[in-house]
Formats: structure tokens, sequence, C-alpha cells
């Protein structure tokens, strides 16, 4: 029901545009060529393990660490050599970095000050915010009085007070426990909806990415591998990396033996594919696709694991282990052990090494 | 290949940096160029020719010189070996016992720090001295000599050792106990296999500072020392007794070898121990065991009234008429006008200097410390900053007053018109305790969220806005005791500004000496007794300051 009220995104309508961006730290070279182009009102992840260079790239954008080379334009204006302050963004850290020793609503309004922010805007500003974040009647408080998510309203209003036009998170989720995070992720995704403004969130966690952003860009070694929406990075990974890291696939090494098909041991396995005949592959099986049939292979039970919705089973073919996901009913009467038949109508497979 | 990047620096990130140029020229004028010239000094001749090491084999050459280093060994060492398990001991039941009254014993173990070195040396002159009425206690051997110095080098010492101790004894992983109890370990084994090793940089760097104290240490040896000669003795009698310079800077960096060698073995042994306590850490809560409180207990009660005995016999020394013949209580000891010329000016430009270094120092060392921790990342600039900040420890006040006097009086010096005023001897003391409040500063900037500076660049709030609003304020305790610090050792230090003090400049630690030298013990003791009064009193002013501090503090703390 998600899917079809995400609004298409239209590129020409880029508001971010990177192009040809670069980060040495010495001999290390954190980013590499990445390209990237943010869609006006978007909510873009930036997805990967930690090293991948996302929250490099983050900083790159707001100017506290420039990149190397490469350019940066932001609504149509290059602010790639610009220090921070003279940029349109807001940015939320992990640690939110609040102020311990000032109350959240000065916190808050600690950017409005000068000429353009005479005390009655101010105050204004700061209702306005407070209602947005729904801390209205903790603005006299101090951070350390304050729980984690509320702390984090405060770090979000404090980003959002001057009006920017892009807002960054730096795996604003991350100090959080399970509940919290699941409840204040929905929470920023539909704030976000409600102002629309540009995001870019940065996070490890796929679930996380899945659950709140347009779209996802995967990123490893410095590289942005994939560039997609949250369901073509799920269906259709453009690398063995991306399609290990989003979502869950039991994962085995095979040779190509003709175009389509794959070889290991005594198993051949039809997959989508583009390699040669003869080339290494590393292939992926998502649980879903783990699907039980009585025309198909034989497989051991090793292990079941009741999950709620689902069951996770554990299953053994002579050449590999596989992890299904079915649901409860089906493995009603089925003890670890026991020897079914499946079928495995998608496999995936990429180019090893 | 894209275009390199050069980034547009915003005009508070060009102040930051253009501050720590100054920094960096600032600790180079005052900290490589005087050493720079004692060690040029070293291998030349009164004429300012090179004579390479002549200088050296000369000095090794004359016994009583060579003496000296091998004297500053030894007795260091052996105070190193007493004080070490004794300050462990102390400060062990202070922080891994039950035992009661340890706020007590906390604060009469830092009594001493307060005082001039030579307080416990005066007091054990009264004690054991030639009219001394313990003097049979030392079965016949004299008090001035190596006795002296052993004994009053273990008092001046203790607290420093029991400090560090105590620091690094009072960060235990309960984790840790309860697994090697669990285990089954004995409480010996317990000691010996999670007690020891979780202090073992405490340990090393316990020893290694007691050990540069006692090598490096002006005013025992001075009052004390008799005939005995020490380095940092032999360095005085070169320089203003025969007024031989280059040999003067010879023992100067003698005088500097064992103290960088201790510094390095600190470096090495606390370089392992970064990692022992995760973040994880459950703190260890003692629990009351008799068995093991009730020998503490009569520990410390030994060790504190043993202190307080060393400094209180000062004290009582500096009320009495005629000691030992006439015990009748006077105040005319405090009439210094009688003893030194000085009379009480020289406690009136003790304050002053020790105001304008606490300050002066306080500003200059933290606007340091958070222009490096906080200020636009430049290696070329920072690195160097950093090692000369930490230089000064190593740095023995005697051998940079040398360094200084050489450095200033030298004729073709511009800034020679510093020779001889207040301002020599501010900069002076602000350099030799730079490192230890450089630290302090780090320690207390580094507990600030890294991303307080980011937050307020992308906010469009230049960077004083948010030192001036968040970093001062949180960081205000511990800039409340780096200004103590600098304080009560301008006021105590007697090494560091013996060579530099002009005739209207005059310090009262000094003027304790002077009044010590030409036999006027009771007279020094009293001028002791007053720095240690007025130290106390800024103790006792920093300690509540800093508490009401706290309770504002704690308005954004708790909950």
């Amino acid at each position: 029901m998600d899917a079809p009220l995400r609004r298409q995104i239209r590129p020409a309508l880029s508001y971010l545009r990177l192009s040809a961006i670069g980060k040495r730290h010495g001999a290390f070279q954190a980013l590499r060529g990445v390209e990237l182009s943010v869609a006006e009102g978007e909510f873009l992840c930036l997805l990967g393990p930690s090293g991948c260079g996302k929250t490099t790239l983050l900083r790159a954008i707001a100017g506290l660490d420039p990149p190397s080379e490469g350019r940066i334009e932001q609504a149509g204006r290059d602010i790639t050599a610009l220090p921070p302050a003279a940029r349109d963004f807001g940015i939320v850290f992990q640690s939110y970095a609040l102020f311990p020793n000032l109350t959240a609503a000065a916190n808050i309004t600690y950017g409005l000050r000068g000429g353009a922010w005479p005390r009655a805007r101010r105050q204004a500003r700061l209702e306005e915010l407070l209602a947005l974040v729904g801390l209205a009647e903790h603005a006299g408080k101090y951070p350390a009085q304050l729980s984690g998510g509320q702390q984090q309203r405060v770090a979000i209003a404090r980003a959002l007070a001057a009006s920017p036009g892009l807002l960054l998170l730096d795996e604003p989720l991350a100090a959080l426990d399970a509940v919290v995070r699941h409840r204040l992720r929905a929470e920023i995704r539909a704030l976000q909806q409600r102002l629309r403004i540009t995001t870019i969130m940065v996070t490890h966690d796929q679930e996380e990415a899945l659950a709140v952003a347009d779209r996802i860009a995967v990123m490893n070694q410095g590289r942005i591998e994939q560039l997609g929406s949250p369901e073509e990075l799920y269906l259709r990974p453009a690398t063995g990396f991306v399609a290990g890291f989003i979502g869950r696939a039991s994962q085995f090494r095979a040779m190509v033996e003709a175009p389509g098909l794959l070889r290991l041991g005594g198993l051949s396995l039809r997959a989508a594919m583009d390699l040669p005949a003869g080339a290494a592959a590393r292939g992926f099986i998502r649980p879903e696709d783990v699907l039980p049939d009585p025309q198909g292979m034989p497989a051991r039970i090793r292990a079941i694991a009741f999950e709620g919705p689902v069951c996770r089973l554990q299953l053994a073919l002579p050449e590999l282990v596989l992890e299904a996901e079915w649901p409860p009913a089906a493995v009603a009467g089925l003890a670890p052990g026991a020897e079914i038949r499946i079928a495995l109508p998608r496999v995936l497979a990429f180019a090893d090494g | 290949m894209a275009e390199p990047v050069r980034p547009v620096l915003p005009a508070d990130q060009k102040i930051m940096l253009a501050g720590l140029a100054v920094a960096l020229v600032f600790l180079a004028a005052a900290l490589v160029l005087p050493l720079g010239f004692l060690l040029v000094r070293a291998f030349q001749d009164a004429q300012g020719g090179f004579v390479g090491l002549a200088n050296v084999a000369q000095y090794l050459s004359t016994p009583s010189l060579a003496a000296s280093v091998v004297n500053s060994l030894w007795t260091a060492a052996l105070v190193t070996l007493v004080v070490v398990p004794l300050a462990f001991t102390y400060a062990y039941a202070l922080t891994r016992s039950c035992i009661p009254l340890r706020l007590l014993f906390r604060a009469v173990m830092l009594l001493p720090v307060l005082a001039p070195s030579l307080l416990p040396a005066l007091s054990l002159v009264y004690l054991f001295g030639n009219q001394g009425f313990l003097r049979g206690a030392l079965m016949g051997a004299p008090l001035q000599g190596p006795v002296g110095i052993v004994l009053a080098q273990c008092v001046a010492c203790f607290p420093h050792a029991a400090m560090i101790l105590a620091v690094a004894l009072s960060a235990a992983d309960a984790r840790l106990f309860e697994a090697a109890a669990s285990l089954r370990a004995g409480r010996w084994r317990i000691l010996a296999t999670v007690t020891l090793p979780g202090a073992r940089g405490g340990l090393a760097s316990a020893a290694v500072v007691v050990f540069t104290l006692v090598v490096t240490d002006f005013g025992i040896p001075k009052v004390i020392g008799g005939n005995f000669p020490v380095l940092a003795t032999e360095v005085y009698k070169q320089v203003v007794g025969q007024q031989n310079f280059n040999m003067g800077a010879v023992v100067g960096l003698i005088l500097l070898l064992p103290a960088l060698a201790a510094y390095g073995f600190d470096r090495w042994a606390n370089a392992a121990q970064e990692s022992v306590f995760s973040g994880r850490a459950v703190p260890y809560t003692p629990r009351p065991r008799t068995g093991r409180d009730l020998p503490l207990f009569v520990f410390c009660c030994a060790i504190a009234g043993l202190l307080l005995a060393v400094v209180g016999m000062a004290v009582w020394g500096s009320f009495i008429q005629f000691w030992p013949w006439n015990l009748a209580l006077t105040l005319d000891n405090y009439d210094f006008g009688r003893f030194d010329p000085a009379g009480w000016s020289s406690l009136g430009n003790s304050l002053v200097f020790a105001a304008l270094t606490a300050g002066l120092g306080t500003g200059v060392i933290f606007l340091v410390a958070w222009l490096l921790e906080r200020g636009p990342r430049l290696p070329a600039l920072s690195g160097p900053l950093r090692f000369l900040a930490a230089v000064p420890l190593a740095v023995p006040g005697l051998v940079l007053g040398l360094a200084y006097i050489l450095f200033f009086n030298a004729p073709w010096n511009p800034l020679g018109v510093m020779y001889g005023t207040l301002g020599i001897l501010v900069l002076n003391s602000l350099v030799h305790f730079y490192t230890v409040c450089h630290l302090t500063a780090v320690t207390a900037i580094r507990q600030l969220d890294p991303e307080f500076e980011s937050v307020s660049a992308s906010l469009g709030v230049p960077v004083w806005v948010t030192f001036w609003r968040v970093t001062l304020p949180i960081c205000l305790p511990a800039i409340l005791e780096i200004a103590a610090y600098l304080f009560m050792s301008a006021m105590t230090t007697v090494s560091a500004v013996i060579f530099l003090y002009g005739p209207d400049t005059k310090p009262a630690s000094v003027a304790v000496v002077h009044m010590d030298e030409t036999g006027q013990v009771s007279a020094a003791a009293a001028m002791a007794v007053v720095l240690l009064g007025l130290n106390l009193a800024v103790k006792l002013a920093q300690l509540g300051l800093g508490a009401a501090l706290g309770r504002g503090m704690q308005r954004w703390r708790r909950r």
C-alpha cells in the first residue's frame, strides 16, 4: 500500500546533484567517483556497512569535510567548496550533540540569532517548532531530563529551525533501543512527508532504509553500488554485494554451466543472470523463494525456529544449506530430521570475486 | 580526473588557525629557544667558542660533581622505593576499602602539596637537627645530608604518588572481581592478577613522578643537604656561586636526562593501558571486611599522623621564641623585616606573581587546548604544538630557569628587557606548569560531544559563540582547577624562579630559602607557613566554588 503512494522521482528536477565526488584521507580513498542526484522533496538513504563511506559522503554534502574532488550543486548553486555556514541545510547527528547546559528551547533557537531573528519572530518560530515535534510542555527542560526519543526530536527541531532546504540525518536512530527505533523512524518519515523537505539519511540498518526511503543508495568501499527504490534493490539487485546486503539470502558458490544455468556438485539450478558459461558465480536464494513442492528436490530439515507469523527453517541439501521462511501452517507436523521436497523458483547469481 | 576542490575557509576557522600559529610561536619562543640555547652553551667556553665535549669531560672528572650525579640517582631511587608502596597502600585504603574518615585522610594527604617542598625539610631540622628533641632516633647519624634529604623527600613526594594512585585505583571494573571470585581466586591472587595489573599505569606514573621530583627538587637539598652534593644544588653553585654558566648548562643537560628517561618510561608503561576499562564497566564498590579494613585504618592513621606531625612541627616551630631553649609562643618570627630586607613585600610579590600566572596561564592554556581539540585540523601545526605542550613535564624547573637566565640575559636578545621583571617569572612558571594544566583542559574538552562545532557551523553560528555559551560553562570546574593549580604551584615553586627574580620581584618561596641560608630557620618556617595558609585558603575556595558550580550544574545533569 506504500509503494503506489510514493511520488515518482523526476531526475530533471534534481535539487542536489553530486558529480565525480572523491575523497582521500592520505593514501586511503574514502569516496571514489560518486554520482548522485536527489530530487526536491525526496527521502534518500545512504546505506552500507561501516567504513563504506556513507558518513564521509554526508559530511561532504554538509561541507564539514569537503570532498577532495568533484562538484556538489544544491538548487542550482555550486556549493562544493563552501563552508557549512554558507550552505543551506540542517543536520542531526547520531549523538544528537544537544548542548547539555541549554534547555530544549534554547537548543532549538540556537541558530536563530542576529538581525533576521528579532525576539518576537524567534519566539513564534520556537512555538511552531515545538508544536511540530510535539514537545511544547518540555521546552524548559534540559536534554538530560528528556528521553532518548525526545532528545532526538529536539535535535530535529533545531536542525529545521531556520527552514533549511535540505535535512541531513547521520544514523539518527542508532543510539535508541529497538522499540523506540521503530516508532521514531515512522515519525521521521511522517515529518518529512508533511514538510516535503529533501532529506538524506545515513544508516547501516537495511530494514530501516527500506522502511523510510524513497530511494536508497547502497554504498560499498567508497562507491555507490546501486541506486534505486527499495523494491528495485530487493527484487533486482545489481551486484552480489547488494543482493547479500539487502534482505536475507542463502549464499553459495557455483559454476555457470550454460547461460541461465548454475552447477554446484550434482545440482543444476536455473538462475537469473547474464554470465558466460564457465564463469565462477555467487548465488543467492531468498528465504521466501524456497517453496515446498512435492515434485521438487529432496532436502532434510535441520532446524525449525518459530517466529510468530513465520517459521524459519534450515534445510540441508547435499550441496548447500538453505534458509526458508514458511507460514506455521506449512510446517505443522514437520520436525528436524524429516525429509521434504522443495522448489527454488528464483535464484540470483553474480560474478564471483 | 576531476579538479581538486579548494574548500573556502570561513572567518572563524581562519582566526582559529591564526590562534594555533600564535600558540606555536609562543611555545617555540618560551620553551624551544631557551632550551636550545642552554644546549648550545653546554658545548661552549666562557667566550662563546665551541669546545665540544670539553665541558662535559671536565664535569665528569671533577670528583664532587661526578659524585652529585650518583648521589641524585640513588637518593631518588631510594625515595621511590619507599614512597610508592606506602602511597599505594594508602590510596588502596582510600579507594578499595570501607575504613572510616576517608575524606579526612584524603585532605591530610594533600597537605604537603600546599606548602613549599622546604617545609618538611624545616620540620625535620626542628625534630632531628642538632637541636632537635628526637635527634637520638638517628643514632648519631647527622640529619644534614642523605638522611635528611631522603626523609624530607618522602614526605614531600608522598602526596603526588598517592594522588596518582588514588585516581588509578578509583577506576575499577567490578565485573573483573566477580569473574575472578567466581573462578575461585583467593584474595592475594585477585590482588596480583586484577588489582595490580589494573593499576600498572598508575604505579609507573607514580614511580616516575617521585623519581623526577627528587632528582630535580632544589629546596630540600638546599635546606637539609649539608655538604652532600646533588645535581640540583650543583647547578645553583655553578651558576650563582661561581658564575660558571657553561658548567651550569652541562649540569642542566645532565639533569634533563633522567627526567627525559623517566618520562619516556611513563609513556611506554601507559601506552598499553588505554583500553582496560570499557564503556560497559560496572564501578566497583567495596564492602566492609574487618580483616582488611582494620589494618588499613591503622596504617592510614599512622601515615596521616606522620604527615600532620611534620607539617604541624613547622607551624609550631614558627611560633616559638628560641628553639629548643625557650618554647614560649611568639609572633616575632612573622616580623619578616627583621630577617630579610624584603620583609613582607616578598609575599606581596608572590601573590601578584601567582595571581598573574593563574589568570594568564589558565586563559592561554585552556584556549590553546580548545584550539587544538576543536580547531581546524592542520597536522603541520597541531602536531608540533601537541608535542611542545607535553615537553614541559619532562623539563625540571631548575633547567628551565637556567635556560631562561641564559636566553633572556644574552646581550643580543631583545626580550632581555623582561629580565628581572615579574613578567619573566610569570612566563617561566606558565611554561613550567604547562603540561599538567594542558592535560586537564584536554580531558575536560574531550568529554564534550565532538559534533558541537559541526552543529554550530550547520546553524551558521561562529565557533566562539559556542565556545562562550557551551564549552566554557561546561568546562568551568576544570578551568577552576587549572587556575588553583597554577596559583598554588607559583606560590610554592623555588627551583623555577631562583635564577630569575630581580631585586624588586623576590617571591616568598625564595625568601624562605634565603632566610634558612642565613640561619633564620624559625623565620623561614614562618614564611613557609604563611604560604601554606594562603594555598589552603585558595584550595578551599576552589573546592567551595566548585561545589557551588556543581550544584548549579546538577540542574542540567540530573533528571
